[in-house]
């Protein structure tokens, strides 16, 4: 079929003949004969009729569930409208990193406004343009803390497993060593970190709320790496910066965290947001694209990429990551998303997610069996017990349309992680209460 | 000049988007909760959609014009990919469903992964790179535990080619390999002695682009695997310019043992202004049991997630990748399927020789053809004679409407421009963008100064770039700092 291409076959004779070239194939003559391909082996190609409808199909074997109460850093959130018809413009759809600043000072722009954004969330001085996802930028950021004899990461057992796992992984690549710091009724166990600290240490990353929802006392964290001279890195979910205390305020070094909730479907996992700002002193060594302001040679104000020196296609084996492509159009999205809502709308919906994880939590600890186990404060997440087989728990809500909480496994087998938002009414809770005590009744008879 | 959303920002207002909180009001410890509010714009929905129509005015993608960036495939991006990508039943599913609540999600990777399998000769892709360079970055793990789980830990070194993109070095070092650079050959392709004389029992492997970074393919290509194969290391395939050979030859046909792909580049999905993009990786057979987390696989009951091998680098990402692009790449991939995919390669081959053929004479074209999907040519003849440089070409044809192609790059070719026309151009486009480029070089020799002053018809002109490193800027002061 298609591929998009202009030319019919009269044309494409006539631009070889002026190529001087007696057929396409001639053109190909430098691949060996060996290599070439003597057929592809898919399928035909499709109209795009066809294409589409195929996708449909594939999207209807998905289930999309009304009610979710469940986060593990994918949270369901409303989204604006209008984040959707920004980022559908196709100058910024259609348009590559803004290397040539003159005609990409809209995109530049709008980078620029996000990282002011970034930085008034988190309190930090400097944020870059995005990187991948809420992983990638703390494994990036555990980079950045390396020194000379420094090589150990602590990563706290209370944070995302995916993000523990991603920063397993690029420790193995550069050679860093990462211990994982115990965790205590959903927090991290501070009293353990004092005793893993050391001269050796790099940095300490903790997760603010937790994975389990608690809310770590990030302050004594960073108190405590930096007696040991290591820097702290808080993992925040930036919905929860609506109210909690900011990075800065804790004493971070680096902020960095999964800008999902700002504004992006939950799309299977993908793309997100991973956003990450630092302290001043840290700005030479923060990874990715970073926009600055300066002027043209009027006088105009202008928006161009900067700090190059620190990147790939200048320093190349030398520098201080290898990133390239953000995620430019999420960033967008993200920015688009805090403008809507505002600060009140921020605060609104942090507060309502609080109370609403609060009432859920009030419910559910009126059912026998579920009992909240996290200690101290939560935010939108919390860890119960759960009196039957979790399996047995969600598969029952999901027959009444509901995504339950999340089993988890490990040190918490048996145990269930829930999460409210702004999206669930009391109806919701009220029917999923009804199901549990349902699921109560079966069980007793 | 436009104004930051910032300044546009009146204390009160704002968008009416949600309903008071329906739950009784659980309050903090104030010892928990911010000092003061973010200063967030406080704006109604009409200004925040002309501010952002204003900056999309001040912006230049694809469905605005010719975007020939060289090693980018700016090709078009069809609209029916974006169809797929927001049906509700791929945006609003939860990561964390169970298989049998994402099956149409499964079978999206499934029928792409078989899909790449195909066109790049590999036994297995993954997509959880989010882009090219994590992409490379998972391929060279791939490769470390390979010779981890051999004991040959002492395989430190990765040789590049001086002509790589930057990310292949920077690549390297952060999975914690040396990297030895061999200088290429006169005629631009991999120097056969340099590699044999780098290839060693310390060889992990080679990233290779092919075709290369000045548009060439390798004719020796073959011998290059085998010499590093021969010296027990692996062979890496950077896909950034895939878009030549797709459904003409195959990586694994040419001996690479792990490919990265840019789903945003090849398989048309948008760059968004700079990602979100794919880097899939495919792999042969023996890199397979290193694979991250989350290949699927197809069982009686349907599909499911395999779980992770007990050799596996772990992950590189949270989830499965950027889930999207991938729907967004299958979209392209059903519709050209085994004819739209070699034809596609042979359009792109053939605009860029087009155009090459028409600039040669005017131009200094290094490494005369026949191109692949893109050409280099050197302005080193125009500034010497006349002072005009590559940047001032290429600002030159910001004046014209053209987004100008890759400048300074490939290192080893001096003052360059790398042209990359890609095969949704059509020739009246080639044919305007080669009498743009003719009318500069006439412009540089008459009247150089006009070029220096380039761009004048643009929102800004030059930027001062030494300005924004030395006193960075990088966030909006609010006025009273």
């Amino acid at each position: 079929m298609g591929g998009f291409l202009p030319a019919g076959a009269s044309e494409r004779a006539e631009m070889l003949r002026e190529i001087g070239c007696g057929s396409i194939d001639e053109l190909f003559s430098p691949i060996p004969q060996e290599v070439r391909l003597k057929g592809l082996d898919i399928p035909q190609g499709m109209s795009e009729l066809q294409a589409q409808r195929a996708l449909r199909a594939m999207a209807k074997k998905n289930k999309v569930f009304d009610t979710i109460f469940r986060g593990a850093g994918a949270y369901r959130h409303y989204i604006p409208a209008v984040v959707g018809s920004v980022t559908g413009k196709e100058e910024f759809l259609t348009a590559y990193t803004p290397y040539q600043a003159e005609i990409s000072q809209g995109v530049l722009q709008s980078i620029f406004e996000y990282q002011t954004m970034i930085c008034e969330l988190t309190g930090m001085e400097v944020s870059n343009a995005s990187v991948y996802d809420g992983a990638t930028a703390a494994a990036e950021a555990a980079a950045m803390c390396r020194e000379r004899g420094r090589g150990r990461v602590l990563v706290s057992s209370a944070a995302h497993p995916e993000v523990i796992e991603t920063m397993r992984t690029y420790c193995f690549g550069c050679g860093m060593e990462l211990t994982l710091i115990p965790e205590r009724g959903g927090r991290t166990d501070l009293r353990a970190l004092g005793g893993l600290l050391g001269a050796d240490v790099a940095c300490v990353y903790l997760q603010q709320p937790s994975f389990f929802g608690s809310i770590e006392d990030a302050e004594e964290a960073a108190n405590l790496a930096h007696a040991a001279g290591a820097k702290l890195i808080l993992g925040c979910n930036p919905i929860a910066l609506g109210l909690l205390r900011t990075p800065a305020e804790c004493g971070a070094d680096i902020a960095v965290g999964e800008g999902q909730p700002l504004g992006i479907p939950l799309s299977f996992g993908g793309p997100y947001l991973g956003f990450m700002a630092c302290t001043g002193k840290l700005m030479r060594r923060l990874p990715g694209r970073i926009v600055g302001e300066t002027t043209d040679g009027k006088g105009e104000r202008a928006f161009v990429l900067t700090l190059q020196a620190r990147e790939q296609h200048i320093r190349r084996e030398k520098a201080s990551s290898n990133i390239c492509s953000n995620q430019a159009l999420c960033a967008m999205r993200a920015a688009v998303y805090l403008s809507a809502m505002g600060p009140g709308g921020l605060r609104q919906v942090a507060e309502t997610c609080l109370s609403g994880a609060h009432y859920l939590a009030k419910r559910l600890s009126a059912l026998p069996g579920f009992q909240v186990k996290n200690e101290g404060e939560f935010f939108h997440e919390f860890v119960t017990s759960c009196p039957v087989p979790p399996q047995v728990l969600t598969k029952r809500l999901e027959e009444a349309g509901i995504l339950g909480g999340l089993p988890l496994g490990g040190a918490h087998e048996g145990e269930v992680l829930w999460c409210v938002t702004e999206m669930n009414t009391p109806q919701e809770i009220d029917r999923l209460v009804d199901v549990l005590k349902e699921l109560e009744r079966g069980n007793a008879k | 000049m436009s104004k930051l959303i910032f300044e546009r920002s009146v204390e009160g207002r704002g968008c009416s988007l949600l309903p008071e909180s329906p739950f009784e009001r659980t309050e903090l410890p104030a010892r928990l909760c911010r000092g003061k509010a973010p200063r967030l714009p406080q704006i109604t929905e009409n200004d925040l959609c002309r501010h952002y129509t204003s900056l999309a005015q001040r912006s230049f993608g694809v469905n605005c014009g010719f975007y020939p960036l060289g090693s980018c495939t700016m090709k078009y991006n069809p609209k029916v990919n974006e169809v797929a990508a927001s049906l509700e039943g791929f945006t609003e599913v939860h990561p964390y469903q169970p298989a049998y609540a994402v099956q149409g999600c499964l079978e999206v990777l499934d029928t792409a992964e078989r899909y790449l399998c195909k066109i790049t000769g590999m036994d297995a892709v993954t997509f959880q790179p989010a882009a090219g360079a994590h992409g490379e970055y998972t391929g060279l793990l791939l490769i470390k535990a390979y010779h981890h789980h051999r004991g040959e830990d002492h395989r430190n070194k990765i040789i590049v080619p001086d002509s790589a993109h930057g990310t292949n070095p920077a690549s390297a070092t952060m999975a914690g390999y040396a990297v030895v650079s061999i200088p290429s050959a006169p005629d631009g392709c991999v120097d056969l002695d340099a590699l044999r004389a780098a290839a060693g029992p310390d060889t992990a492997g080679i990233m290779l682009t092919n075709p290369n970074t000045v548009g060439l393919f390798d004719r020796n290509i073959l011998e290059i695997t085998k010499i590093v194969h021969d010296a027990g290391g692996l062979c890496y395939y950077d896909g950034a310019n895939l878009n030549a050979v797709m459904g003409i030859a195959r990586p694994g046909d040419m001996g690479f043992d792990v490919v990265h792909l840019n789903l945003h580049k090849t398989f048309s999905t948008p760059h968004g202004g700079g990602g979100p993009g794919s880097g899939a990786v495919g792999c042969k057979e023996l890199l397979t049991p290193f694979l991250p987390a989350g290949q699927v696989e197809k069982t009686g009951e349907g599909y499911r997630f395999a779980a992770p091998g007990e050799c596996s680098i772990g992950r590189v990402k949270s989830f499965y990748g950027n889930f999207l692009v991938v729907v967004r790449a299958l979209c392209y991939l059903l519709m050209l399927g085994c004819e739209g995919i070699p034809a596609a390669a042979q359009g792109a081959v053939l605009n860029a020789n087009y155009m090459m053929k028409k600039l040669s004479s005017t131009y200094d074209i290094p490494y005369p053809g026949p191109c692949m999907h893109e050409f280099v040519m050197s302005l080193q003849s125009l500034k010497d004679d006349c002072s005009v440089s590559a940047m001032d070409i290429a600002k030159g044809l910001l004046d014209r409407g053209i987004h100008p192609p890759t400048m300074y790059f490939p290192l080893i070719v001096h003052e360059a421009l790398m042209v990359e026309p890609t095969e949704t151009e059509s020739r009246e486009t080639l044919n305007e963008a080669i009498d743009a480029f003719l009318a500069l070089y006439e412009e540089a020799k008459e009247n150089p100064q006009k070029l220096h002053e380039a761009p004048i018809t643009t929102p800004v002109g030059r930027p001062d770039e030494v300005k924004a490193a030395r006193s960075p800027v990088l966030r909006h002061r609010f006025g009273e700092e």
